[in-house]
């Protein structure tokens, strides 16, 4: 952590905090000085949520699912790997 | 892979037997010789691992072969699969062997401790305090994601991430696997995860304020 000890954070460093705190990798009092830090920064308190928001938009972008024509080949190599092992 | 390309919002059903069993159900039938099994592991780890093989090769023909050739990698090694990890963990870690076999598109430093900031520094005044505030976008956001609008735009903003960027945002944030698994399949320290992770996530954060920020 690249923090000044015993000085308050400035916003600049909070940014640099976030995904480290929401991993649960701060130090306890790291993670003391970034709360309290968010209890008088609502512009940071908005990044956070952004962040959060970031990692929930990214998480609904789904899988896509295979096409008929490509389950057939899928398929095929498996018919082809079981021939090998014969 | 046409409909990759046409995929708009809602995604299809799957197959209700893919759905309902674990990976450990898939992989006894599997070993039984049961050719179902391998599609539906296929069904469930294609695509994820296309995406990932993409963070590697230069095009999308190359990852198919790629994820081709760890299928068959995986028919192969299956007897020798031991458990140790997940089955999910096994595949994508034989996923990134074989794409770094087949040529990396760029040159893979190991992040630095101390990297560029991820906030442009124009944004904060001399005391490290906010000059140019995040902007309110969240709400836009998420209506346009209603709308089905959103995901493509997601999917192309992660496909220009830096690629080990993209590699640990694809496997944490889009397939939801844990930080550990991440190292596993990836061969990072848990610190150079968090760097990487931390790096995309803060692009694709300001992608979005660039997009959606309420125009006044």
């Amino acid at each position: 952590m690249r923090l000044l000890r015993g000085r308050d954070l400035v916003c600049r460093q909070a940014v640099e905090l976030v995904t480290d705190y929401l991993e649960g990798a701060l130090s306890r009092s790291a993670r003391r000085r970034f709360e309290a830090h968010l209890a008088g920064c609502p512009h940071c308190t908005e990044y956070l949520a952004q962040m959060r928001e970031t990692i929930s938009l990214t998480g609904r972008v789904a899988p896509e699912d295979l096409t008929p024509q490509m389950r057939d080949e899928f398929v095929d190599l498996y018919r082809r790997w079981q021939s090998e092992q014969q | 892979m046409s409909r990759s390309l046409s995929w708009r919002g809602r995604r299809p059903a799957r197959p209700i037997l893919a759905m309902m069993e674990s990976d450990g159900e898939l992989l006894l039938r599997l070993r039984s010789g049961d050719e179902r099994a391998f599609v539906g592991l296929v069904e469930r780890y294609h695509e994820p691992m296309l995406r990932l093989a993409a963070a590697f090769v230069p095009s999308r023909a190359v990852a198919e072969e790629v994820v081709q050739d760890t299928w068959l990698a995986a028919l192969r090694g299956l007897a020798g699969f031991e458990g140790r990890s997940s089955l999910k963990t096994w595949l994508f870690a034989i996923c990134v062997n074989q794409a770094r076999k087949t040529g990396t598109r760029e040159h893979r430093s190991i992040p630095v401790a101390d990297p560029e900031p991820v906030v442009d520094p124009s944004r904060f005044d001399a005391s490290g305090g906010w000059s140019a505030p995040p902007e309110h976008w969240i709400e836009v956001a998420e209506g346009r994601m209603e709308a089905g609008k959103l995901a493509d735009r997601i999917r192309a903003w992660i496909g220009e991430l830096p690629a080990r960027q993209r590699e640990v945002v694809l496997l944490r944030d889009v397939e939801g696997m844990s930080g550990e698994e991440v190292c596993a399949v990836l061969a990072l320290s848990d610190a150079n995860q968090r760097v990487l992770l931390h790096r995309g996530r803060s692009r694709l954060r300001q992608l979005c304020e660039d997009e959606f920020r309420e125009v006044r």
